[in-house]
């Protein structure tokens, strides 16, 4: 289980902009009439692209009844899943993966590279606000290891002075290019293909 | 070595494009008509004969499971459950078929919901694979558009709608039940079973949950036939496999091969060996993190197979092979495995909450050398006492690769844990480190 820090400072009101209420309102007809609670997690993540990647309680409480769901419902699901950030993180979000695949594979020196250009501290905005990182558990993308995740994109087979150039160009608000940083064709073996190699599409 | 005609997942590297028109030149949406028009019983008794088992960690029969959804459709709706909460240290095989063969998978959701009377399928998807399912609505909405779904699905008389639902990053979610839970609306928390979902899961109607994995090679096993998929492989344990090798080997990677590949071959043949040869190799986890380690002596022979692994002690698990060589410190990565458990634990069953927590903490201390020696059986009690007492199987998960530490290299945890008791040292103690000895002293 993960603690939470729910932000101390918090905006008195939240409200969906009418594209993201009508995003909404297409989410909740996904499932039956009366199982609007399971567009719950879908809903969040709505507040949290419209509010700087972070979930203040007046938006809790906003879902809880565009959903017609307990205020606590809606608290004990967003503090349960680590995806919902409740308090404020950086425009640009640094998640390293740091479990045993990408541990061995050098993930410390990545965290290390985060640590001397964005912040000490896990959870801590960079000096120009515009970037805060975290360690997280394992993001499924093993064999590109080691790996990070920023904000909806993933960031694989990680050297040290790569990860120092897309440090540094979130750093001058730039997004750099996803994928992997060795041009590495998705999950095959680096050194090329060891099977599928004479097939077409017929 | 399985040819590559026997491969099921062509397009396993996007060599061949993830498109509905490059997917129908692979065969996808080729017979679906034909194969729906022999009926349930036929396509529930085909999936058995291949012998199919799970592919999401279990090796449950899967013919067995769609068997088990009621035969006729009673006042509540049935439903399909895909499950691609991929978590698993070690595993990212879903979502290769996620983004670039999602018609594999559609087309499997439509055979497998017309095999158990369902009209709706939701796909839940983990959280963090938001690109992985952009790419599959993207499939879907192309599948929509051909006719392949939505009512009067491929011509075939039935109706079905297919749903994307993403988690929030709970590796618990992938647990069936949990699963169902988060679908709800609620924490991911698991039920007590029974009742099985297959009579009572998503909102209490009956629901089948399938790996994605499971689903996407049911096409081709209708196509091909059962014989043909029941060929491959061994007996019981049969067809091919996405392996994911990871971990210190030259060329990580993933590749689809036959069940039963030897270990070594498939790290040496596919992931260019272990860095620094062979002997450098330590150990490794042959099936996802909650899989008991090998060491290199069992390395060099076993097969992966759900059976033969099971044999060892072990289990083929997701197929996510982590390979760890010399140069590692085994205690450090099966201490960094157990922070994975302790941060993933639901809470709401003791023995786990707590017991992964404890397990971290204590091999934490053994792999820096400030074990006691009494912690070494202790740390063995503890996973027996979680392994069993929880409502699923995540206490397991967490407790076997702990066993399997003790059961290999013990011997190494000896070497390091030499220091007293902290009780017989009668220095302040913090309260929760040896907790247990505080409180026999003060019984």
């Amino acid at each position: 289980m993960s603690i939470k820090k729910i932000s101390k400072v918090q905006p008195e009101l939240f409200e969906f902009t009418s594209e993201n209420l009508e995003k909404a309102k297409n989410e909740i007809k996904k499932y039956p009439k009366k199982r609007k609670a399971s567009a719950v997690l879908a809903l969040l993540y709505l507040v949290q692209n419209q509010n700087d990647n972070w979930i203040p309680l007046a938006a809790i409480r906003y879902v809880a009844v565009l959903l017609g769901m307990p205020y606590i419902k809606v608290y004990e699901v967003a503090t349960f899943y680590s995806m919902f950030n409740l308090s404020p993180v950086g425009k640009y979000f640094v998640q390293v993966c740091t479990t045993t695949p990408c541990m061995i594979r050098g993930a410390k020196k990545i965290t290390e590279i985060c640590k001397k250009y964005i912040s000490e501290e896990q959870n801590k905005l960079s000096e120009n606000k515009i970037c805060s990182w975290t360690e997280v558990e394992c993001l499924g993308a093993c064999v590109n290891a080691p790996m990070m995740q920023i904000n909806k994109d993933y960031f694989e087979d990680l050297n040290e002075s790569k990860t120092e150039e897309i440090i540094q160009k979130l750093l001058k608000d730039e997004f750099p290019e996803p994928g992997s940083v060795k041009n590495r064709k998705n999950n095959a073996p680096e050194s090329g293909k060891t099977t599928l190699i004479e097939i077409k599409n017929a | 070595m399985l040819k590559d005609e026997d491969r099921i997942f062509k397009n396993l590297y996007n060599d061949l494009g993830w498109d509905i028109e490059s997917s129908i030149k692979r065969g996808d949406w080729s017979q679906t008509k034909d194969i729906i028009s022999k009926g349930k019983d036929y396509i529930i008794k085909e999936v058995k004969n291949s012998e199919l088992r799970g592919r999401g960690g279990a090796g449950f029969p899967t013919g067995l499971k769609l068997s088990f959804a009621p035969k006729a459709v009673g006042s509540r709706p049935h439903y399909l459950v895909i499950n691609a909460d991929e978590s698993e240290p070690g595993t990212c095989k879903d979502r290769d078929i996620l983004r670039f063969e999602p018609q594999k998978l559609i087309e499997g959701c439509l055979i497998t919901s017309y095999a158990i009377s369902a009209h709706t399928c939701y796909i839940y998807i983990r959280g963090e694979y938001f690109r992985e399912g952009e790419k599959l609505q993207k499939a879907i909405d192309e599948a929509y558009k051909k006719n392949f779904l939505g009512k009067n699905a491929c011509d075939t008389g039935w109706d079905l709608d297919i749903y994307i639902h993403y988690g929030a990053g709970a590796y618990i979610c992938g647990e069936e039940t949990a699963l169902l839970e988060s679908l709800e609306g609620n924490k991911g928390q698991p039920r007590l079973k029974p009742p099985f979902p297959a009579l009572v899961g998503l909102y209490g109607c009956p629901t089948i949950v399938n790996n994605v994995e499971t689903i996407a090679v049911i096409p081709t096993i209708l196509k091909r036939g059962s014989k043909w998929f029941a060929s491959l492989g061994k007996p019981k344990n049969t067809g091919t496999k996405i392996f994911c090798i990871s971990g210190n080997v030259n060329t990580p990677c993933n590749v689809e091969e036959e069940m039963g590949i030897p270990l070594k071959e498939l790290i040496e043949k596919h992931a260019g060996g272990v860095i620094g040869g062979w002997n450098n190799l330590q150990a490794v986890i042959p099936g996802g993190s909650s899989m008991p380690l090998l060491p290199k002596n069992i390395c060099e022979t076993i097969t992966m197979d759900f059976d033969s692994l099971i044999k060892e002690k072990s289990g083929l698990g997701t197929a996510g092979v982590i390979v760890i060589n010399k140069d590692q410190d085994i205690i450090k990565c099966m201490a960094r495995i157990a922070r994975f458990y302790k941060h993933e634990s639901c809470g709401q069953c003791t023995p786990c909450r707590e017991g992964c927590g404890w397990m971290w903490r204590m091999l934490e201390r053994m792999a820096d050398g400030d074990a006691s020696y009494k912690e070494i059986d202790l740390l063995y009690d503890v996973t027996k006492q979680i392994e069993g007492h929880t409502i699923c199987a995540f206490g397991e998960g967490s407790a076997w690769p702990v066993q399997g530490l003790l059961r290999h290299f013990k011997k190494e945890i000896e070497k390091r844990s030499h220091e007293e008791p902290l009780i017989k040292k009668k220095t302040n103690i913090p309260y929760l480190i040896d907790q247990h000895l505080l409180e026999k002293d003060n019984a």
